[in-house]
């Protein structure tokens, strides 16, 4: 058995770390580090409730939106108001715009520049590919960063900036959208659209949102021109339709009112029951103790800890762990090409990119939509009162999965808050029963080490971590 | 111009900005001004082993760069260990790489406040991280790498600040560079590059005509001017915002809500609620940049009484509720 640590592990959002057991080549156990700590939780400690407006957005520079959004979620919940239906649909537009946006970045900047590495020289899409999605030189950012600028100007209308935008508030927005304005906004996502439909699928987003099957999927794709076409391609000849399975238990807290919550196992689909939830500490730089509910949780360092690995606690779901994020999403939601890719393959790399792409091409039209239901002249923002002594759960889907706040107020001052951030999910580590997390599982059995494939590399990009969040 | 970046304490938000840099791709926009990044943890190729020895020829002076750029507060926490931020892959504090790699560098930009004077990481009540920015801790000199540092080109660290960093910040600042260098002239005392902090937030401000005639909003979503009520502090942040638009045509204030301040160090505990304004007898505490506090007062009960009904209606609405009256020629007696 021979030990490799493999790090840093960039093109992800923050700082990671895999330690690797291989015995013949393989891995046969993996251990996730998360080795920054910043402390959120307790910089929110005995500031002004709606503080936390102003720096939850700061843990992550990739899902600023999707924490605004808890927070406000959290802080309404604590208020006992909702927001208006225009402050609803704007904040359905600002969360979609950043997850879609977090799905592009990740499939071109992040994901797909490992296949134009040289270990693939011989393959027969390589050289197309590398031309196309080399880091940094890639034909490809030449049209995708204008693209992304261009569709993040939505920000620019819905929220002042991105990142880091305090429009976001619990009874809804603080920007008022113009009817002109409202004009803009359908061009946009029109530009946006054309640059989908042209370059990423080579075919109309209803063509793509209609796929139904991986056979249907992967026919779909060939002799097709189009960058998703490309990775089905590259992906199907490497067998990454078959590899990166983890428990196959999914988790959603619902998003944009057009996804449900709930969980996905075994092809049944349950209900989210928020009290199922728990964190446990036992492989974290963390306190020990018994694992607890969000709500009730606590985060005190303790770094000298022996046999802890991480700064990540380990979040379960009735004592599992789960995986959250787009493939997450759709499955739950029961699209058919999500679904046929889990109950043949199980969640592979794969099964994870489609189905973000898949969510490119399902949530631009609905944010067409919620453009045209915008009332201009009606309010953008409800009011409310916060009461001195409350508690609040803020529960969210950012672009990589389910975020959660859990806050309490005691005599007007935050108390206590506590964050479950999808990566804190997807890249836990073991609990307290040496459950491994999701990724660790999904690691497990692959080819590493001197003359191994960049497999791995692949598996730990396809759930597009985002690490300062995990910790926070 | 090489470039070398590495991020520590903070959230990768100022990178996620910069790749906004518009109207052309930032890559193809740096190449042609002869940057590249010879390293950067979100868009590089390479990782792991093949990361890190190109980190340790930088660091042993193999291999030539000339700017390191840092994003992210450093963490010499616990106990001046560093342990809340090793380097993954390396085992050895993120504090310590950038020190190793300081002294190699001919500039050493702060890209962002959390690396400029220490940010939310420094913000902890105690701050049990040992949070600090490259030179400064808030607004005290010293830092990570102390107040006499100088880079090869003899310049302490360019401190681009903000939460985040607008991309023209960035790219201006690094195309500047690589053009014809930087000098001491070209910073102000905070060592903010004066090409984006040489005004403030307020200049170009879309509420102007509500600000002129203390015509505040009350709640948020209302259009007046921010600054009694609700927290603004454009008046005293360094910054060009409103003169170079956000994604397109975006700013704190044009998006609804106060400006916070983001470029000052310090601004992550200012001693009140982030969206109120504190206040004493009524009057603002935190008045405009060189502004005597009894000019202020004598102005704005003179604009308070003389504000047109369109400006304090709409003021405390979320949309116009009375448009600008039309003058029609030939009328007007």
């Amino acid at each position: 058995m021979t030990r490799l640590i493999v790090g840093p592990f960039n093109r992800v959002e923050g700082d990671l770390e895999i330690s690797l057991d291989l015995e013949n080549g393989r891995i046969q156990s993996a251990q996730v580090n998360s080795p920054l700590f910043r402390g959120f939780e307790q910089i929110m400690v005995g500031r002004s409730p709606l503080d936390a407006l102003a720096i939850v957005p700061r843990i992550c520079g990739i899902c600023s939106v999707a924490q605004s959004a808890a927070a406000a979620s959290a802080l309404a919940d604590a208020m006992g108001i909702a927001p208006t239906p225009n402050g609803l649909l704007a904040r359905h537009l600002i969360q979609a715009t950043e997850n879609l946006a977090d799905h592009l970045t990740h499939f071109y900047l992040f994901f797909m520049p490992d296949f134009a590495r040289p270990a693939y020289a011989g393959r027969h899409w390589h050289s197309a590919v590398a031309q196309r999605f080399a880091a940094v030189k890639g034909d490809a950012t030449t049209e995708v960063l204008p693209a992304r600028a261009s569709f993040l100007k939505l920000m620019g209308f819905l929220a002042g900036r991105w990142p880091h935008t305090l429009a976001i508030q619990p009874g809804g927005s603080t920007r008022a959208i113009t009817a002109g304005e409202r004009i803009r906004l359908l061009a946009l996502l029109r530009e946006f659209r054309g640059f989908l439909e042209k370059r990423l699928f080579g075919d109309s987003l209803a063509g793509v949102s209609q796929l139904a099957s991986k056979d249907q999927l992967l026919a779909w794709a060939t002799g097709r021109a189009g960058d998703f076409p490309a990775f089905l391609n590259a992906a199907s000849d490497l067998g990454l339709d078959r590899m990166g399975r983890a428990y196959d238990a999914f988790l959603s807290y619902g998003a944009y009112d057009l996804f449900p919550a709930g969980t996905w196992q075994g092809g049944q689909v349950s209900a989210f029951d928020p009290v199922a939830i728990d964190e446990d500490t036992t492989s974290a730089w963390l306190a020990a103790g018994q694992p607890r509910h969000p709500a009730q949780g606590e985060t005190v360092v303790d770094a000298g800890k022996p046999a802890a690995y991480t700064w990540c606690k380990a979040p379960r779901y009735a004592g599992q762990p789960y995986e959250v994020g787009a493939l997450a999403r759709q499955v739950i939601a029961g699209h058919p090409l999500a679904l046929d890719l889990v109950q043949r393959d199980g969640a592979s790399v794969m099964a994870r990119v489609v189905a973000r792409l898949l969510e490119l091409a399902l949530v631009l039209p609905a944010m067409e939509g919620w453009v045209l239901a915008l009332q201009p002249g009606e309010a953008f923002c409800a009011h409310g009162d916060m009461p001195d002594d409350v508690t609040g759960t803020g529960l969210v889907e950012a672009a990589r999965g389910s975020l959660g706040h859990w806050l309490s107020i005691k005599r007007g001052r935050i108390e206590r808050y506590q964050i479950i951030a999808p990566t804190t999910w997807n890249f836990s580590p073991r609990d307290g029963n040496a459950l491994p997390g999701p990724l660790e599982q999904a690691l497990v059995g692959l080819p590493a080490g001197e003359g191994a494939p960049p497999t791995e590399q692949h598996v730990v990009r396809s759930f597009d971590p985002c690490m300062v969040c995990t910790v926070h | 111009m090489k470039v070398l970046w590495l991020q520590s304490g903070g959230c990768g938000g100022c990178t996620q900005s910069m790749l906004c840099s518009e109207p052309r791709s930032l890559f193809d926009e740096l190449r042609d001004a002869g940057i590249e990044f010879l390293w950067h943890p979100a868009l590089s190729l390479e990782s792991g082993d093949e990361a890190l020895s190109i980190l340790e020829d930088c660091a042993e002076g193999r291999l030539a760069f000339d700017a390191l750029c840092i994003e992210g507060a450093m963490l010499r926490g616990p106990n001046g260990t560093g342990k809340f931020h090793l380097m993954a892959g390396s085992g050895r504090p993120l504090t310590e790489w950038v020190e190793r790699l300081a002294r190699h560098a001919k500039w050493v930009f702060a890209i962002g406040s959390c690396t400029a004077y220490g940010g939310f990481s420094a913000n902890t009540p105690g701050n049990p991280l040992e949070a600090c920015g490259l030179q400064f801790d808030e607004q005290t000199p010293g830092g990570l790498l102390g107040a006499g540092f100088q880079s090869s080109a003899e310049l302490p660290v360019i401190n681009i600040a903000g939460c985040p960093t607008h991309p023209g910040w960035v790219v201006d600042t690094l195309e500047k560079a690589a053009l014809e260098g930087i000098t001491a002239g070209d910073l102000d005392e905070f060592g903010r590059p004066l090409l984006y902090a040489g005004g403030l937030v307020h200049h170009g401000c879309a509420r102007n005509e509500y600000y002129e005639f203390k015509a505040s909003a009350e709640k948020q979503s209302d259009l007046g001017c921010l600054m009694e009520n609700l927290g603004c502090k454009g008046t005293q942040a360094h910054a060009d915002c409103n003169l170079r638009p956000w994604n397109g045509s975006g700013s704190c204030l044009r998006g609804g809500f106060a400006c916070i301040a983001c470029t000052e160090p310090g601004f992550e505990s200012p001693g009140h609620a982030f969206q109120e304004t504190p206040k004493l007898a009524g009057i603002p505490i935190g008045l405009p940049t060189d502004m005597p506090k009894a000019w202020f007062v004598a102005l704005a009960a003179l604009s308070k009484s003389a504000t047109p009904k369109r400006v304090r209606n709409n003021s405390v609405a979320d949309h116009t509720v009375v448009l600008p009256a039309i003058r029609k020629k030939g009328g007007g007696k």
